[in-house]
């Protein structure tokens, strides 16, 4: 038994190809706690990126770095709390632990992406897996962001502390999410999907006072 | 605030992001078979509670959910020390200032330096 090494997988496309309504887990708390629109007022403005493609990759930096740089075009974050984008900014991966990391990609990519990374990474020790349904990103702008983000987590998010291409797994709101900073004036939150509608709730309540606006 | 150095993370992280695990290097034996009931009794339940230095096993729960060891001072609270999984203690209870191996290294080279002024 122990000759046969993990040459087999099995791997789903999560996205049907038939037209399947697919909702964001953010989907229920839009119709029951609503979208305040976004005014001239608006100190901060949030925006869901849904349905994006979620891959949690585990395994050595070294075999996984080969792979990533292969398929996907750049580094692994070796280091601990960085963040890499690509050139679009649309693809990125983020150091989670010393042995795992995230990788979001826009949606639809994260099946083919599984594919070819599977197939780079051959016989070796990892482990992939689509964490897409299981979390959302959102995204927080304007200038009063930070200060709502001071309200809810005990990290320091001061621009010295927290600088550009930091991301980091903390509490938030007593609950915990993924909070990252991929540009100057844009802070990422990815939520877990059972999470999702009480942080919602908490950053609309957390934001009132900065006229929040959600875009559509 | 009260911070924690995680030493997976590289960074101190509040308080509330960790859990404490209870004693650390808690090694199992290596034949479970062949111990007494004593001896394994002893592995499964019995732990230690010193007055003074301790080492324990912690967990980054919201983090990079790695385990790590802390030494602490079980009298005044203090953190003395986080280190890796693997890694073995500076502060012991032998040594509540820190292992000699640093102090120990620099004498041997003050020693050595008056020994060249010697010669």
């Amino acid at each position: 038994m122990s000759e046969q090494t993990a040459s087999w997988y099995n791997l789903y496309d999560a996205r049907p190809q038939a037209e399947v309504p697919a909702e964001s887990p953010l989907a229920w708390s839009y119709q029951h706690s609503g979208r305040p629109s976004v005014g001239e007022k608006s100190r901060v403005v949030l925006r869901e990126r849904a349905l994006a493609g979620h891959l949690i990759l585990r395994g050595g930096a070294i075999v996984l770095d080969e792979a990533v740089r292969q398929v996907l075009g750049v580094g692994l974050p070796g280091r601990p709390n960085t963040l890499t984008l690509d050139e679009s900014g649309e693809r990125s991966i983020q150091w989670l632990s010393p042995d795992e990391w995230l990788v979001i990609v826009p949606g639809g990519e994260e099946f083919a992406l599984e594919k070819r990374l599977r197939e780079a990474l051959g016989d070796a020790h990892y482990a992939i897996v689509n964490a897409s349904g299981g979390q959302t990103l959102i995204e927080l702008s304007g200038d009063k962001a930070r200060e709502l983000l001071m309200k809810s987590t005990p990290y320091d998010v001061h621009p010295e502390a927290f600088p550009v291409g930091k991301g980091v797994t903390t509490v938030f709101a007593k609950a915990n999410l993924i909070l990252r900073r991929p540009t100057e004036e844009r802070w990422e939150l990815v939520l877990r999907r059972s999470f999702a509608d009480y942080l919602y709730r908490w950053i609309l309540d957390a934001g009132a006072e900065y006229a929040i606006g959600v875009e559509e | 605030m009260f911070l924690i150095y995680c030493p997976y993370c590289e960074e101190h992280r509040e308080e509330e992001e960790f859990h404490p695990k209870g004693q650390a290097h808690i090694a199992r034996p290596a034949d479970p078979e062949a111990c007494s009931d004593e001896q394994w009794g002893d592995y499964l339940f019995f732990r230690d509670n010193p007055r003074g230095i301790h080492h324990e096993l912690w967990v980054h729960a919201v983090g990079c959910r790695k385990f790590f060891n802390i030494t602490r001072n079980t009298v005044s609270y203090e953190i003395l020390e986080t280190y890796r999984m693997g890694e073995q203690p500076r502060f012991t209870a032998e040594y509540p200032e820190g292992k000699p191996a640093e102090a120990a290294a620099a004498r041997a080279e003050e020693v050595e330096r008056q020994e060249g002024v010697k010669a």
